[in-house]
């Protein structure tokens, strides 16, 4: 006899596949929602997890020293795959079409050489001040993102036949009460978690190693090329996750504020340039915008979607053709209710002398300012609500005016 | 005392469950004094047992799996009368906590307590192409059935199994528990009563003698309710017998080649066909009471002197008067201080915590304890923890997904409140508890364990573990507790590299130091 559940498990495993990607929204239906002027806010915050190379996603290509120290993976406005000019001096990388798109109807934005408050390298420590919204890492159990909410007056529950999923970024995490959704099948680890790991057991573990490349149906090591990641099924999730969430925040009693995370971007090795493993997670995150656009109909018109990792890469690339971990890099803003069609930069330059710490794009913009502008448009927080509760001691990190129409 | 991490692994990783995480200072403890640390839990006289609220005897466990059958029957009875398709049998109310937690891959089932205002349906699963926000119930999970007794007590063996290792210091004694309970291992998948018994098997016929002598295990184990049904003794009847000529039927041999093979001599053991005959033959008649309880308490062991095989019989060179049940008890009593079972048992303690090959020295040195102490297992556990060859073997063996799923539970620090995510992951990754495919047993070789497919899922369930976890933990803090600076710099820098603590604890938990012992 056998167990009926574990039945299930068997069959299901190979079910809903959303492993590098999460979700999860407010629980309650804001009060301005039926505000007088008609407007119905939505806010989705797009965390990256991993850093984004904010110059090969919007990549300075007016600036005498790019190509150099972008060498092999560096874009260009011309060639096989030119990027995507979108004023005299930034090109947008040629897998996000979409958002140039949305970007010449004035629908989305950049804001270059961004950065957290957070000055050190670690990828946890970094998501933690990106999501947290305090100046510096700590063991906070509550996001910025949750303690907007928190300063809303609170309307109606909504969707309470939702499943809460494990993931909830921290960014929403808090006292106020959100729902999501998670996969119940087994996901497969990302291609990303699966080479480091093979790379690992290859250094202490051969044994392992071969094992488990065969177990990932991966070519032999030998051929070097066949051990990048296939960025297929991430690009995949990227969508998936983004349309179920459009398909509920649509709804006249759905979510109004959601946040994501998609992971991956983490790119030491083989970037690539115009194509390659970015231009597939970008290619993915393009998706996923449209995904939103499409889904919330005509809800776009009142939605910002805020785009955001933990920091960016260095400004010279590596030695295998990859970036490290580094500070400044780009936000990303779409939706209806962005004023778009310009970056926003108060461009640092990319001499020797110029950058950070002689390696990275020095941050002319605290993220923090950004975010504040957005939530201030979409929401009207106060300055300092926005100062002393959802980013604490932030006072100095003025809301940015007029992202929001 | 001088700190050595290097032998804390040993000490942890090879004889335990691996580290605890939060404050155990598994990890400390273990470098200052390994073998103490290890043998610590020999020391306590009844630390194998196992008591829970609510788990019951087997005689128990037996009448309410009889009466759940008997129930089945008169439903199908009733609706056979009635022209109607069969019902569902009468269950009793589900327990909703239990059907909720059926998901996969909860190895951690909660959430940190006020992270999540709502309680999450966990086996829910929602298409967001299917998507409706207002659908109460997904469109993808079909409504949990019920659960019958068999499945709930199964669990409730399961839950109380799972947390007494989650929850031991070093967890040597609960290996022990694993490895003997595996030697003489049933398989919960041959019928309802295999099922039930399974966890009151181990609790009754291995664990009060895993620190005892071996005889007294083997004697519990052979006349447990559980083995018997497994290997078909029940059925055995003495050609000769009574019952046997009433029913003009006869012998079993099923447990008695699997008594002299797998639990005592070993293949090449030095018996033959007609010892094993001979010794089926012996042990006719034993059996347990049936739902009637003509012969006792139904699903208590019982002699059936109708079905014993009348006469002396010869099994290995030896003659055996015909005294009943004491005819069978004195079989067992030689052949489990024969020397082949010494030398079986030695090769197979050592191949389980040393190496796939075994050093000869340490098996002839084991061999000789057993002998020496008369299958004395504390003696044979001590000798193995006081060998050199245990310290110094590289640690090549390979996790078993049980000990994976268990270390990483400990590492974790997570009790587990519900078995289903447990049970999921090893029915994936090829060790469904204590259902084996054979008597033989799981594999306990590295390349069984090593295997691409099993690597490939044991990264998914990691990485899903990480998913869960890794926003609330720092895995460099958990690499302390595991393995401090006996990490290797490689495991560091993976970790430390990591593009999310999400990420970081997939590969931590997939770490060579984790996976290896």
């Amino acid at each position: 006899m056998i167990d009926c559940v574990e039945n299930r498990l068997l069959t299901s495993r190979r079910g809903l596949l959303l492993g590098g990607a999460s979700f999860a929204a407010w629980a309650y239906l804001p009060k301005f929602a039926r505000a007088a002027d008609g407007r119905d806010p939505r806010l989705v915050v797009v965390i990256l997890r991993g850093a984004l190379d904010g110059l090969a996603t919007v990549a300075p290509v007016g600036d005498p020293d790019y190509a150099g120290l972008h060498g092999s993976i560096a874009l260009a406005a011309d060639g096989a795959h030119p990027a995507i000019m979108l004023d005299t001096f930034f090109a947008l990388h040629p897998a996000m079409p979409e958002f140039a798109r949305m970007y010449r109807a004035q629908h989305a934005a950049v804001i270059h050489a961004v950065a957290t408050p957070y000055r050190d390298r670690s990828h946890f420590d970094g998501q933690d001040v990106l999501e947290s919204g305090y100046a510096g890492p700590g063991r906070v159990q509550s996001g910025w993102l949750n303690r907007a909410l928190e300063a809303l007056p609170r309307g109606e529950r909504v969707s309470s036949g939702l499943a809460v999923g494990p993931t909830t970024p921290l960014v929403l995490r808090g006292n106020a009460p959100t729902v999501g959704w998670a996969p119940v099948a087994l996901p497969q680890a990302d291609d990303d978690t699966a080479m480091r790991l093979v790379d690992l057991y290859r250094h202490r573990d051969p044994a392992l190693a071969s094992a488990l490349s065969q177990g990932l149906q991966l070519e032999k090591a030998a051929s070097g090329d066949d051990m990048k990641p296939k960025p297929g099924n991430a690009v995949a999730q990227m969508r998936q996750v983004a349309r179920g969430a459009a398909k509920l925040m649509a709804a006249d009693d759905g979510p109004r504020i959601a946040a994501l995370a998609f992971d991956g971007w983490d790119t030491h090795a083989n970037e690539g340039g115009p194509v390659g493993r970015l231009a597939f997670l970008l290619g993915g995150l393009d998706g996923a915008l449209a995904e939103f656009e499409s889904g919330l109909g005509d809800r776009w018109r009142d939605t910002v979607v805020v785009v955001a990792t933990e920091f960016g890469r260095t400004a010279r690339i590596n030695g295998t053709d990859g970036t490290d971990h580094g500070t400044a890099t780009v936000a990303l803003l779409a939706g209806g209710a962005v004023k778009g069609g310009r970056v926003i930069s108060d461009w640092p330059g990319l001499k020797l002398a110029n950058l950070f710490e002689a390696r990275d794009l020095k941050p002319t913009t605290d993220l923090r300012s950004v975010i504040k502008g957005v939530l201030q448009g979409q929401f009207g927080l106060s300055d300092r609500v926005l100062a002393e509760t959802v980013f604490p001691d932030s006072a100095s990190a003025r809301p940015m005016k007029g992202l929001v129409v | 005392m001088a700190r050595d991490s290097q032998a804390a692994l040993v000490a942890l990783n090879r004889f335990g469950f691996g580290a605890r995480g939060g404050a155990s200072g598994d990890l400390i403890n273990a470098a200052s004094d390994p073998r103490g640390f290890v043998k610590a839990e020999l020391a306590r006289p009844f630390g194998a047992l196992l008591e829970a609220p609510g788990l019951q005897s087997t005689p128990q466990l037996g009448q309410a799996a009889f009466a759940y059958q008997d129930q089945v029957k008169q439903a199908r009875e009733a609706a056979a009368k009635a022209g109607a398709p069969a019902e569902s049998p009468p269950q009793a109310p589900a327990d909703q906590k239990l059907r909720r937690n059926l998901s996969l891959n909860t190895v951690a089932t909660e959430i940190a307590a006020g992270q999540m205002a709502e309680a999450k349906p966990a086996d829910s699963a929602m298409k967001p192409d299917g998507m409706q926000p207002n659908a109460a119930a997904p469109a993808a999970a079909k409504p949990a059935q019920p659960l019958n007794v068999i499945q709930k007590t199964f669990r409730a063996e399961a839950l109380a199994r799972l947390q007494r290792a989650t929850l031991v210091e070093c967890g040597f004694t609960e290996r022990l528990v694993v490895f003997w309970s595996n030697h003489f291992c049933i398989s919960a998948n041959k019928g309802e009563l295999a099922r039930m018994w399974a966890g009151a098997f181990e609790r009754e016929a291995i664990r009060p003698h895993v620190l005892g002598r071996f005889a007294d295990m083997l004697k519990a184990v052979e006349q447990h309710p559980a083995m018997l049904f497994f290997l078909d003794n029940q059925q055995s009847l003495g050609p000769d017998s009574r019952a046997g000529q009433n029913r003009k039927r006869g012998l079993n041999e099923n447990l008695a080649r699997e008594i002299m093979e797998l639990h005592t001599l070993g293949v090449g053991g030095g018996y033959t066909q007609e010892d094993v005959t001979s010794l089926a033959r012996i042990i006719t008649g034993w059996t347990f009471a049936g739902r009637q309880g003509q012969l006792g308490a139904p699903g208590s062991f019982v002699f059936n002197a109708n079905a014993h095989q009348p006469g002396p019989q010869l099994l290995l060179g030896k003659t055996y008067e015909a005294i009943g049940l004491a005819q069978g008890e004195a079989a067992l009593g030689d052949i489990a201080r024969h020397l082949s079972t010494a030398n079986f048992i030695a090769t197979k303690f050592v191949r389980h915590f040393v190496a796939d090959d075994p050093p000869p020295a340490l098996v002839a040195r084991l061999r000789d304890v057993f002998v020496r102490t008369d299958g004395d297992l504390k003696a044979l556990a001590t000798a193995i923890v006081d060998s050199d060859e245990a310290w110094k073997a590289p640690l090549t063996k390979m996790r078993s997904p049980y000990d994976f799923v268990i270390a990483s539970g400990r590492l974790l620090a997570r009790v587990p409140e519900d078995p289903g995510g447990y049970l999921g992951n090893l029915n994936l990754l090829g060790q469904p508890l204590w259902t084996p495919a054979g008597p033989n047993g799981f594999p306990d070789t590295s390349a069984a364990w090593a295997a691409p497919e099993g690597m490939k899922l044991r990264l998914d369930i990691a990485s899903q573990m990480g998913a869960r976890l890794g926003p609330n933990i720092d895995p460099l803090d958990l690499l302390e507790f595991a393995a401090a600076d006996a990490a290797s710099t490689e495991t560091r820098k993976t970790i430390e590299r990591a593009e999310s603590r999400q990420q970081a604890l997939a590969l931590l938990l997939m770490s060579p130091e984790l996976q290896r012992r």
